[in-house]
């Protein structure tokens, strides 16, 4: 991604978080972290995570922030927006982060890490290249799309992370399942819990 | 073409991680607070996403920092529905979502 680029999204990510925290109404706060939202998924797309990127919009912007929008609405927060805030957490606030940058300032300072390597149409050809000798021959990879793709000078960003996501990650992707049953379950519990209460 | 060094997204990060972690010492609204973990776990992501570029295999990024990502997307939406229906609970209860009035456990 072009630096002149990454720091418009980088921008629009800072400014978007430094309203969530500044904004005193939530429903602002909250429309806020859509934006940086978009500006992190934006620099997600500049890292060639394409899928990623599509994800946060997806999951965060799109089913993330309308709960938060549908829960304030539900709750109407109108009377707590006076409140001020106490200096002393104010200080502690600022303090506190500031010496995490600086200490990450510090780090950078002494590290260096060096460019990313370019994916262009040349590196591509030779990664397919490369595929051969690492996989074997009769791998659904070989038959896929991932394949094809690279042979068009493509990234296969989808087909990639599926195929790792259902071998090697198999195992972890059936306990998030069981996860989100659980998370499910429990919300249900929560809720009509307080309705035999009331 | 000159591009943002990885050090640039990771500087970005961090720097996103500490305004979330301002709000979260800062905000008095629960549902706040929520929001600013959320933007911390994001900070988190974009971290991941940046070395999983950094390092290549054979050329191509390397796909297990992105799978830590998906996941990390999926358990932060599980626990987003779970804690708010917690909020909500509290709210019934106590009729505020402000914290400094929520010092049941302060003794």
């Amino acid at each position: 991604m072009p630096t002149i680029l990454f720091y418009l999204f980088a921008l629009i990510m800072i400014g978007g978080g430094i309203g969530v925290v500044a904004l005193k109404n939530p429903v602002s706060s909250a429309l806020s972290m859509i934006v940086s939202f978009i500006g992190l998924a934006a620099l997600f797309v500049g890292l060639n995570a394409y899928f990623v990127g599509i994800l946060q919009i997806l999951v965060y912007t799109g089913a993330v922030m309308v709960l938060f929008l549908f829960i304030i609405m539900l709750l109407d927060l109108k009377k707590e927006e006076e409140k001020q805030f106490s200096s002393s957490s104010i200080a502690a606030g600022v303090v506190i982060p500031t010496l995490l940058v600086l200490q990450l300032i510090a780090v950078f300072q002494t590290s260096d890490f060096g460019n990313f390597q370019a994916i262009t149409p040349e590196s591509l050809a030779m990664s397919e290249q490369q595929l051969d000798p690492s996989i074997p021959a009769d791998s659904v990879i070989r038959s896929s799309m991932a394949a094809e793709n690279l042979a068009d000078r493509k990234l296969p960003d989808v087909n990639l992370i599926g195929h790792k996501l259902f071998n090697e990650y198999n195992l972890p992707l059936q306990i998030i399942a069981v996860l989100l049953l659980v998370a499910t379950v429990g919300c249900v519990a929560l809720s009509k819990k307080l309705k035999a209460k009331s | 073409m000159q591009t943002a060094s990885l050090t640039e997204y990771l500087f970005m990060s961090g720097l996103l991680f500490a305004i979330g972690l301002a709000g979260v010492i800062i905000r008095r609204n629960i549902i706040v607070i929520f929001m600013c973990l959320e933007m911390m776990l994001a900070a988190a992501a974009l971290t991941l996403i940046a070395f999983s570029r950094y390092h290549t295999v054979n050329g191509l990024p390397d796909y297990d920092g992105q799978m830590l990502m998906f996941f990390i997307i999926t358990v932060a939406a599980a626990e987003v529905a779970v804690g708010l229906a917690i909020i909500v609970a509290l709210y019934r209860a106590r009729q505020t979502v402000n914290t400094e009035d929520l010092t049941s456990l302060k003794g």
